[in-house]
């Protein structure tokens, strides 16, 4: 690769000194992207945008915000009624977060559908999971700081569950919470840690982005770059695509935020903390059900009370994130994409389904049938990554691979038109 | 310690088999609001009439403490209505010069006082149960507007057979539970409208909620009003982006 020339002088003697420009150049414009990716890649991208819209109006909101117990709930009704434009600020900034998980979750999907995850990208994938991990902090302590019922009562459920571990539990849901009960110092810790996570976030995004740029991207194919005629430039070619993405996004993102901003929320939410009344039904946002239907679907203890049904439910909540860091290497079929692993293909669709119960078991009270739907379908989620996956990549015959992308999918290539070719 | 042995108890009760399943209340009836659907507005003179409502009938129990009197102007009181309105109120303003803490009427830039000093004193007077606070009262629950006018216009009395109902409590057929410690708070003709409206009990139940609709979200309008020129330059611009995303990609062989 060579830097390329500058003509405006200023550009070029700041350029010689710091290459920015060089970089930007080389990053956003010359990155030779596979020619053949589809819509489903446009999540990363959106991802990025909506990190940056969270973090303009986090910062804004933050600036009328007062984190104290007995101001939090107040002072975001002022940002509602008395600031300009406030309400649609924190609007925008709440559908954010979910229209963020939406996002995330989509790319996530795309991922393992077409073996993102795979070799050589084994890293960008987990560093995937580290943001995960990091978002789901952040959304976690953005949703106390209103100080409605569900937050407080969200807050206290949740750092509760350190209690489980045993002998020092105790030590540190005290530690967590820098008292013993939620309180005003947990509020002004999270609203410390809340602003400080999406700068954590965003260096996270940078490492991402840096691996993405080395071993480049995958593609619905999910076979190498061949050469040139297997790639097109990032500009114009797929910013043009991802700014047609955004468009239809924030159609859908501001359809929300405009005509139905609560869709998401919980009406309890509207009603200020407090520590003495417990809510009928404590519930996360919708983006934690199927982990939060996970922790709830280990209903036994185990060696006779040693390891306490507690303290398994936080393990397999957290497993169930954390086995996704090792799935490059249970994995081990050599073919990629789901569009040549007929088996797989069928698998990943009945997990997708899987993910949508968990979802549905955790909105609903852990009574009768629902209990039952939360263990099956947790016993499944594991089943996924623990068994089926290791065991596909022996029994399953993929389909023959095309010989290189332009082969695949241009018409004059090797003569061979992309399903035929796959077929 | 007691509240860390609570809260853990509260988080143990999380996996225990849950017990009982709560008595499911019925759906109320779902109202043609003026603020209905993408377009809805508010009716300024049934919000008026609401005011009314609150003012003559729930302020005895309930706070509206978000509400302050100038936002009264968006519903169409002037600014003199505003200021006579708010004088019939009084506040608690203060120190003055000699130090003492003083009574004089509210201004517009007062928020609504609320009827009762402190939770102790309203569920002192009301025989322990707490009116909360309605400013935001259709939007902290489910069902939002049409389950408030659910319950104002769901008493029974008496009671369906074979209910028995607790000391001081009324039976709503909307209320979980169906036990609510609120006396049925409107009845007909329990407030003369000023602008000749007749106020039968389903009339001031529908005022008082689209005004408290109004309270919980006083920049509905608003909101619509950008959301829909926002909504239809993305459609346009979205468009365009398509027909320039077709023509980049025109020379690519994909």
């Amino acid at each position: 690769m060579e830097a390329p020339t500058w003509k405006n002088p200023v550009i070029g003697w700041i350029d010689r000194r710091l290459p920015v420009f060089t970089m930007m150049q080389h990053d956003l414009v010359d990155y030779p992207t596979p020619k053949n990716l589809n819509y489903w890649w446009n999540f990363g991208s959106l991802a990025g945008i909506v990190l940056v819209i969270m973090i303009a109006t986090g910062v804004v909101l933050a600036m009328q915000y007062t984190p104290h117990v007995g101001h939090a709930f107040e002072s975001v009704e002022r940002i509602m009624r008395d600031v300009n434009y406030g309400w649609l600020l924190r609007y925008l900034h709440m559908n954010g977060a979910s229209m963020f998980f939406i996002v995330v979750y989509i790319h996530m999907f795309r991922g393992l559908y077409y073996g993102s995850y795979k070799a050589p990208r084994e890293l960008l994938w987990i560093i995937g999971v580290f943001i995960l991990l990091a978002m789901m902090a952040t959304a976690f302590m953005g949703y106390v700081l209103p100080w409605g019922q569900m937050s407080f009562w969200g807050a206290t459920v949740i750092t509760n569950l350190f209690s489980a571990i045993p002998l020092v539990g105790e030590y540190i849901v005290t530690w967590l919470w820098g008292g013993f009960s939620v309180d005003n110092a947990t509020l002004n810790r999270f609203f410390s840690l809340h602003y400080l996570m999406p700068f954590v976030i965003f260096a996270l995004v940078f490492l991402h982005l840096v691996a993405l740029h080395t071993s480049k991207s995958n593609n619905p194919l999910g076979i190498d770059v061949k050469g040139p005629q297997d790639t097109i430039p990032f500009t114009p070619y797929y910013t043009v695509k991802d700014m047609f993405g955004l468009g239809v996004f924030m159609i859908v993102y501001l359809g929300f935020v405009f005509f139905a901003p609560n869709f998401f929320g919980e009406p309890d939410n509207y009603i200020k903390a407090n520590p003495m009344v417990t809510p009928p039904h404590i519930v996360p946002e919708w983006y934690f059900l199927p982990f939060y239907a996970i922790l709830r679907a280990i209903t036994f203890d185990l060696f006779w009370g040693l390891i306490p049904a507690k303290l398994l439910g936080v393990i397999a909540m957290f497993g169930s994130i954390i086995v996704l860091m090792f799935l490059p290497w249970l994995d081990r079929s050599p073919v990629r994409s789901a569009r040549f692993r007929p088996i797989y293909k069928q698998f990943f669709w009945v997990f997708v389904i899987d993910c949508f119960l968990l979802g549905y078991a955790g909105a609903n009270p852990p009574e009768g049938y629902f209990v039952i739907l939360g263990q099956v379908a947790t016993a499944y989620y594991f089943a996924h990554f623990l068994i089926i996956i290791p065991l596909l990549s022996f029994i399953e015959r993929p389909r023959p691979l095309p010989a290189s992308i332009s082969a695949a999918v241009t018409a004059k290539g090797a003569g061979v038109p992309a399903r035929s070719a796959a077929e | 310690m007691k509240k860390i042995l609570a809260a853990t108890a509260l988080a143990a009760a999380l996996w225990a088999p849950a017990a009982g399943a709560s008595s499911e209340a019925p759906t109320p009836a779902a109202v043609d609001w003026s603020f209905n659907g993408m377009f809805g507005t508010f009716d300024r003179a049934q919000l008026q009439r609401g005011y009314q409502v609150y003012a003559e009938v729930c302020h005895a129990c309930h706070g509206l403490s978000l509400m302050a009197f100038r936002n009264l102007r968006q519903i169409g009181f002037s600014e003199e209505q505003v200021a006579q309105l708010a004088s019939q109120f009084e506040v608690q303003d203060g120190p003055n010069d000699e130090g003492d803490m003083f009574m004089r009427p509210a201004r517009a830039s007062d928020h609504v006082p609320s009827p009762f000093a402190n939770e102790q004193a309203a569920r002192f007077a009301n025989n322990g149960a707490y009116p909360p606070d309605q400013s935001l009262i259709v939007k902290a629950r489910k069902g939002g507007a049409d389950y408030i006018h659910g319950i104002l216009v769901g008493y029974r009395d008496p009671p369906p057979e074979g209910v028995t109902l607790n000391e001081g409590m009324h039976f709503n057929e909307y209320f979980p539970g169906h036990q609510i410690a609120m006396a049925p708070p409107l009845s007909d003709g329990r407030v003369d409208y000023t602008d000749g409206t007749e106020a039968t009990l389903d009339q001031q139940a529908k005022d008082i909620t689209a005004f408290l609709t109004w309270v919980s979200e006083p920049t509905l309008e608003e909101r619509r009003r950008i959301g829909i020129s926002v909504i239809l330059f993305l459609i346009v611009l979205t468009g365009m982006l398509y027909a320039l995303k077709r023509h980049v990609w025109s020379d690519v062989d994909h």
